[in-house]
């Protein structure tokens, strides 16, 4: 925003707050009213289904509540205690983990690079901006079908092109060696788009007075690329790497449907250990303390992501 | 923000006009080749689907890469899909549930950030930062407790019970509230004068100032709720009452084999939302930068 724009708005602020104590000198009470009206139906939703909720899972998982209906018994911290000890959930930890760190790398590597490239101002960008963004915009069971069938081992195009370079084909969501993988590689061309169109907003908004005064200096675009591009993308590609890692905690979906809905012990996510122990194994108890481990991770990581960015900015 | 998303829906504007970009210098070439290998990667898994869509059974599952099976393209797998009726069912399921939620979430949004950015209540700043530390909350976090509470209120396999759990969005309050704070209060002061009531200065001059950014919302939000799985996926188990993805997953467990059938029903389910990308892109461009920033 421009200086003018912002002595404006000091301006008409300073007016509105006269006006207010004007007009609607003695009318407080009734502003108050308005206020809470306007808010009345927001909090309520937010109350029900979201207060409520994160409050009610905690009390839950205090106790032995089954999906039947039965048990509903407070038994203290026994459900943390089988948590912290049950070999399934920790696998399903590690298997988040592993797939956040192997999905974001490339999500935000592949996208800086479709970002850069488009900003070239190469001919298309409606086609590339399509082409990147479009996958984003499909369900996940749309995108587990038509990858299903690319990994399909003996029809698939995905050993078709392995094939074609001489390697050997693989049984990709079969194996337990592969299946982990298949699900990265369905998801960075699911989800690419997204962080892809961050970046090029980004880009754009770098003025174009700095490549003219470094072009006029004798830089190159590669130079120009490293000692402007890269460095001016800093803060976007925080919040691109920050947006990815607690947007690839959540894995459920694709991995969910890519298995046909089989639990795998090298794919089970965390959000799926908890669908199986509170829908399949009818343990609400147990599942709402493990989705309170998954709250923890979350927690964790994004205070540790905080952290860093703060102890970044302040060097 | 405003210069960020303008210049976002308009690249071309700039195309070409970056400094030591040479019309077909080695670097334009070699950047030109390196995105037309990108885009193909991106777009041939959707070809083939569609390619298989239009196979014959015996086409699709002989293996052959071919784009057009031995007996030429055929429509009988979206035939027998269309067939089945309930895939029509579903779609207009997704479309009701869907526009719902979108303009559920979208109106009591925009109240609640009016309130946050212009009235004044007691209790508005620490409202708000609980509002704003709610975007945290994962919402696959709050399964079991939600469907505890659909089962209380009997909400289980009904609309309602899909619809109501996903139409809080406090990081959609958060992003129209930083709008809302920006425009000019004059307007609003103007109308003040001439005896407009509150609501009535929202309603006839702060919404309509607005409509970019609540089609922005609104098209983000419309998406993620025509493409949740998880939710109705929990919540919904009467095949009258699915919605498209939900549907179509159960369909695939039963007749996972038929290959042209999945893919055509996979190109079914994709078609809705390509073809409001290719009405809406610069809304939806502009909804991934200010809903992106916004800090969902």
């Amino acid at each position: 925003m421009s200086a003018i724009t912002d002595n404006a708005r000091t301006r008409t602020i300073v007016t509105g707050a006269a006006l207010d104590r004007e007009v609607h000198a003695g009318t407080r009470r009734g502003e108050q009213l308005v206020g809470w009206a306007f808010l009345a139906p927001f909090l309520v939703a937010f109350v029900l289904f979201l207060v409520w909720p994160v409050v009610h899972g905690l009390y839950l998982s205090f106790t032995d509540q089954s999906l039947t209906g039965a048990g509903g018994a407070f038994i203290g911290f026994a459900n943390y205690a089988e948590a912290l000890a049950d070999p399934i959930m920790w696998r399903s930890i590690g298997n988040t983990l592993w797939f956040t760190v192997a999905s974001t790398i490339p999500l935000v590597l592949i996208a800086l690079l479709m970002a850069v490239l488009v900003d070239r101002g190469i001919p298309g960008q409606w086609l590339w901006r399509l082409s990147f963004f479009m996958p984003f915009l499909l369900a996940s069971t749309v995108i587990s079908q038509i990858w299903v069938w690319i990994f399909n081992p003996q029809i698939g195009a995905a050993n078709a092109i392995l094939e074609a370079f001489g390697l050997e084909p693989l049984a990709w969501l079969q194996n337990p060696d592969t299946n982990m993988n298949a699900i990265i590689i369905a998801t960075v061309w699911w989800t690419v788009g997204f962080n892809f169109l961050l970046y090029l907003a980004a880009l754009q908004n770098i003025p174009a007075q700095q490549y003219e005064a470094a072009s006029l200096d004798g830089a190159g675009p590669l130079r120009q690329l490293w000692s402007i591009t890269l460095p001016q993308l800093a803060p976007v590609t925080v919040l691109i790497v920050m947006l990815q890692i607690l947007a690839s905690l959540k894995l459920f979906d694709q991995a969910y449907q890519m298995l046909g809905g089989v639990a795998s012990d090298t794919t089970r996510s965390i959000v799926q250990y908890m669908y199986e122990a509170g829908f399949v194994g009818y343990r609400f108890g147990y599942s709402a303390a493990i989705s309170y481990v998954f709250f923890a991770l979350i927690i964790v990581i994004g205070v540790a992501q905080a952290l860093i960015t703060r102890r970044r900015k302040e060097q | 923000m405003a210069t960020v998303t303008e210049t976002l829906v308009n690249p071309g504007v700039r195309a070409g006009r970056k400094p030591g970009a040479k019309p077909f210098g080695p670097l334009r070439i070699l950047a030109f080749v390196i995105l037309l290998l990108l885009a193909v990667g991106w777009l041939l898994p959707f070809l083939w689907a569609i390619a298989t869509a239009f196979k014959t059974e015996t086409d699709a599952a002989s293996g052959e890469p071919t784009w057009i099976g031995a007996t030429g393209p055929t429509t009988e797998a979206f035939t027998a899909i269309l067939s089945q009726g309930n895939v029509y069912l579903w779609a207009l399921n997704s479309l009701w549930t869907a526009a719902a939620v979108t303009v559920l979430t979208v109106a009591i949004s925009a109240l609640a950030a009016y309130a946050f950015s212009r009235l004044d209540f007691r209790g508005r700043r620490w409202l708000f930062v609980v509002v704003i530390a709610a975007i945290v909350v994962p919402p696959q976090a709050l399964i079991i407790p939600l469907f505890y509470q659909m089962l209380v209120f009997n909400l289980v396999d009904t609309h309602w019970g899909l619809i109501l759990p996903q139409i809080v969005a406090p990081a959609m309050v958060f992003i129209l509230k930083k709008f809302f704070d920006q425009v000019p209060i004059e307007l609003e002061d103007a109308a003040r004068v001439d005896g407009a009531n509150r609501f009535r200065v929202f309603w006839s001059i702060v919404l309509p100032l607005s409509r970019p950014i609540l089609a922005s919302v609104a098209i983000f939000v419309f998406i993620g709720a025509w493409n949740n799985f998880l939710w109705p996926f929990l919540v919904i188990s009467d095949t009258t009452l699915m919605t498209l993805p939900v549907g179509l997953q159960t369909v695939i467990s039963a007749y996972g084999v038929q290959y042209a059938q999945v893919m055509a029903q996979a190109v079914l389910a994709a078609l809705p939302l390509i073809v409001v990308f290719l009405i809406f892109q610069k809304q939806i461009v502009k909804g991934v930068a200010t809903t992106g920033f916004g800090g969902t």
